[in-house]
């Protein structure tokens, strides 16, 4: 299929992903784990290898700015960040989201401070749940690659005219390098449309982009708009997963990816690298245990995977459900919104959450199997579970 | 919704598009009101140049009555009346 | 060629009935833009009273092609907009249209990156002097003594040289401008969108909300700024710095009127102390020092 197997980062993953998807205008603003991904398509252009201008910024909140400028002029458009720069860009997210205006960005995820940290978790991704943009997270190099190639064109498809981010594990992806499968521009080309998006800024075309509105009954249906078009997404992702496996051989799946789910009766349910732990552990729950354990991986936080979720649970006797975020007071994030919508569909599932691997705290595969077989033992015993939230230390707290 | 331009592909969208009075008729604003004398109008624009509402208009085919004002839309602020240099506007209380 | 009142288009860019306080000089400031670049015109627009006078969606009071952005991302965005033109080949000038807050408070590390990349854009500084679409709250540009919502006696700092700063920044344009001069403002403009890189305006825009002044003197108030000093017409092309026909006979201190003339017809100094006035003085005649150095 005309594919150049090499050695990438996930950084650099991304790096190709933009420059195949002819994006026009970069604008960045250095942060660590996400500098790499820009260097390179710095480096890129100034070789003639990409046709495309970058906006070196002095802020997040002008990167996005600047990204969020190109495209409503009517250009792809695309900037990358992390942690303390995707919060402190967070205003524009949403601008960007309510203007309808296609935009990818790639978020190498991190912890957020104080203390400084640089290693990964989820609570940076997971803070800009509500801002209306779609949300994947990738597991490895390849699905970087083929997600960020994705995302264009789901974010720039009619039903869906909303902005992207591509999520990656800091380090654990953005620093490591495995095999991937690049795509040759002709591939990309025959897969990816030419920019669309709902209006253009156009010099003597007196079009007027969010003064204040008469009608709020108006503004509140654009934004049950934003969530009418989260809806569509879910079908749009299907197909784009469904068109780019057949190009490169390589589907996914949709919102989610199952893993040895046919027969399971236990679940675990997670997101990001950790996610190749969870196949492991999966692997060895079944061999060396006996336990019929299957995994939700989930891609796409928005729009959230409902309907995969409770389809599964439904006729399970117990999930664990991982998070790398929380919210203090609360609980994990992927878990609350897990047995919230479980719950209206009428799933009585036992479902847990084990908070683990927030700040960067490393986790094992066997880290895993402890956890989902004392969850697995503890529903077999009171058909319950005593805590619903739990922190994990390994050696226990 | 229907008919609406800033509906694309069924989303509605954050756009306008310029109109006249789109604060309705400011012209009810007003308390003064400026008054034109044609006959001490030198023509020199001034009153139109400065009108911050763009509510006068130069009739160049008129001399004889050289400015209109759209008192529709008049706020009446008396900037026009404050540049005129031969008092041709003068500004008079609203009944 | 000097350029007349007759030469000016009719085309009007402020629509008649927009959401403008009577008497508003960013009204008139607009409608300038709009003589000087109306066809080429792309604005970005910060939060400030612009947002408001452009009336209610899906209505308009202006007739530009507008981006409303928010607060400090003004120029980021216009930088955008300049490079995606210019890779398309439009032909069109990006102008970022902010306050004094947008451009000299919340809006300055986004205006100072743009002039520090010289993005080729257009920002134009509509300086009334303290955040007025809030409610009249200082900001780094009212000058001292003034009476805002925040400074009820009066505030104790001096007015932040913002014009001087951008002039540091060694961008190929820097001017200033008032509403009370046109035809020195259209000119510049046109000047500006000559020239690629990245241009600063500061407009100098009395509010007669704000400044508690009768709405029928905005032009009165301005032309007053300049006649006593307090506000110097200037362009800089690559930092030379040419003062503008209408300050020019005010570098002779003696010519310039007494500035009591301008603040005694404002009520926001109405309460300023002696001591205060001189300080008011003693800055005109070193912002004239200061910039005469340039020159």
């Amino acid at each position: 299929m005309g594919l150049v197997l090499t050695t990438l980062t996930g950084n650099y993953a991304v790096s190709y992903a933009v420059k195949l998807s002819r994006v026009k205008v970069v604008s960045a603003y250095p942060i660590t784990p996400q500098t790499t991904i820009v260097e390179k398509i710095a480096q890129l252009i100034e070789d003639g290898e990409m046709d495309a201008e970058m906006i070196r910024v002095e802020s997040e909140h002008s990167a996005l700015a600047a990204a969020y400028g190109a495209a409503s002029a009517g250009v792809r458009a695309f900037t990358a960040t992390s942690s303390h720069g995707l919060l402190y860009m967070h205003e524009m997210l949403w601008w960007v989201a309510g203007s309808r205006i296609p935009l990818v960005m790639a978020v190498a995820t991190r912890t957020i401070g104080p203390p400084w940290n640089i290693w990964t978790d989820h609570s940076d991704l997971m803070d800009q749940r509500d801002t209306g943009w779609l949300i994947a997270m990738a597991e490895n190099n390849q699905e970087v690659l083929d997600e960020t190639i994705k995302m264009f064109k789901i974010t720039e498809d009619p039903r869906v005219y909303l902005p992207g981010i591509v999520g990656l594990d800091a380090f654990i992806l953005t620093h490591t390098s495995e095999p991937v499968d690049i795509p040759t521009q002709e591939v990309v080309d025959q897969f990816l449309p030419d920019r669309r998006q709902p209006y253009v800024f156009k010099a003597g075309d007196p079009l007027i982009m969010g003064n204040i509105p008469k009608d709020l009954e108006l503004n509140m249906r654009m934004r049950e708009d934003i969530d009418k078009a989260m809806e569509r997404a879910k079908k749009v992702i299907d197909e784009v997963d469904f068109e780019w496996g057949k190009l490169t051989g390589r589907r996914y799946g949709g919102l989610t990816e199952c893993y040895r789910c046919e027969d399971a009766k236990h679940f675990i349910i997670g997101m990001g690298a950790w996610v190749g732990d969870m196949r492991e552990a999966v692997d060895k729950l079944r061999s060396k245990y006996g336990v019929k354990v299957g995994l939700i991986k989930i891609r796409y936080v928005r729009p959230f995977p409902r309907e995969d979720l409770i389809k599964w649970l439904s006729n399970a006797s117990s999930a664990v459900v991982f998070d790398r975020s929380f919210s203090p007071g609360s609980g994990g994030h992927l878990f609350l919104e897990t047995v919230a919508h479980a719950s209206v569909a009428g799933v009585r599932t036992p479902i847990k959450n084990c908070l683990a691997g927030i700040a960067g705290v490393d986790v094992t595969y066997e880290d895993i199997v402890d956890v989902v077989l004392k969850s697995i033992s503890e529903v077999e015993e009171v058909g319950t579970f005593k805590e619903f939230i739990e922190w994990y230390y390994r050696g226990g707290r | 919704m229907k008919g609406w331009y800033a509906v694309v592909d069924e989303i509605i969208l954050p756009l306008s598009r310029p109109t006249v009075g789109v604060a309705g008729r400011t012209g009810t604003w007003r308390v003064n009101r400026p008054v034109f004398n044609s006959e001490k109008c030198i023509k020199c624009r001034l009153c139109w140049l400065y009108c911050p509402d763009n509510v006068i208009d130069v009739n160049e085919a008129n001399p004889s009555n050289f400015i209109t004002i759209d008192y529709n839309y008049c706020k009446g602020c008396g900037v026009c009346v404050d540049v005129c240099p031969t008092k041709a506007l003068t500004l008079v209380p609203e009944r | 060629m000097v350029l007349t009142i007759k030469d000016l288009p009719k085309d009007k860019y402020v629509m008649p009935g927009n959401a403008a306080c009577p008497g508003c000089p960013e009204n008139l400031g607009l409608k300038f833009v709009g003589m000087a670049l109306g066809e080429k015109a792309i604005l970005t627009i910060p939060a400030g009273c612009t947002s408001v006078i452009q009336g209610l969606l899906p209505g308009s009071g202006l007739k530009f092609p507008i981006i409303n952005v928010p607060f400090a991302s003004s120029d980021a965005v216009a930088a955008g907009v300049s490079v995606a033109k210019k890779l398309i080949g439009e032909d069109a000038v990006v102008i970022a249209w902010a306050g004094d807050g947008g451009t000299a408070d919340i809006g300055f590390a986004t205006l100072s990156g743009a002039a520090e990349r010289n993005d080729n854009i257009i920002h134009i500084c509509v300086d009334n002097e303290a955040y007025m679409n809030t409610g009249i709250q200082r900001s780094s540009q009212t000058p001292l003594g003034a009476w805002t919502t925040t400074t009820w006696k009066g505030k104790k700092e001096r007015k932040k040289d913002l014009p001087m700063i951008m002039l540091m920044h060694k961008i190929p344009y820097v001017a200033t401008a008032s509403v009370a001069y046109p035809l020195d403002f259209i000119e510049k403009l046109r000047k500006a969108a000559s020239i690629k890189g990245f241009k600063y305006i500061h407009l100098h825009a009395p509010c007669p909300v704000g400044w508690r002044f009768d709405p029928m003197k905005t032009v009165s108030v301005a032309k007053l700024a300049v006649e006593t000093g307090m506000w110097i017409l200037f362009e800089a092309i690559n930092g030379k710095v040419v003062i503008s026909p209408p300050s020019k006979p005010y570098v002779d201190k003696t010519k310039r009127k007494p500035i009591k003339e301008y603040l005694s017809i404002q009520g926001r100094f109405r309460n300023i102390t002696e001591e205060i006035l001189k300080d008011l003085e003693r800055q005109v005649d070193e912002n004239w020092e200061t910039l005469l150095k340039f020159t």
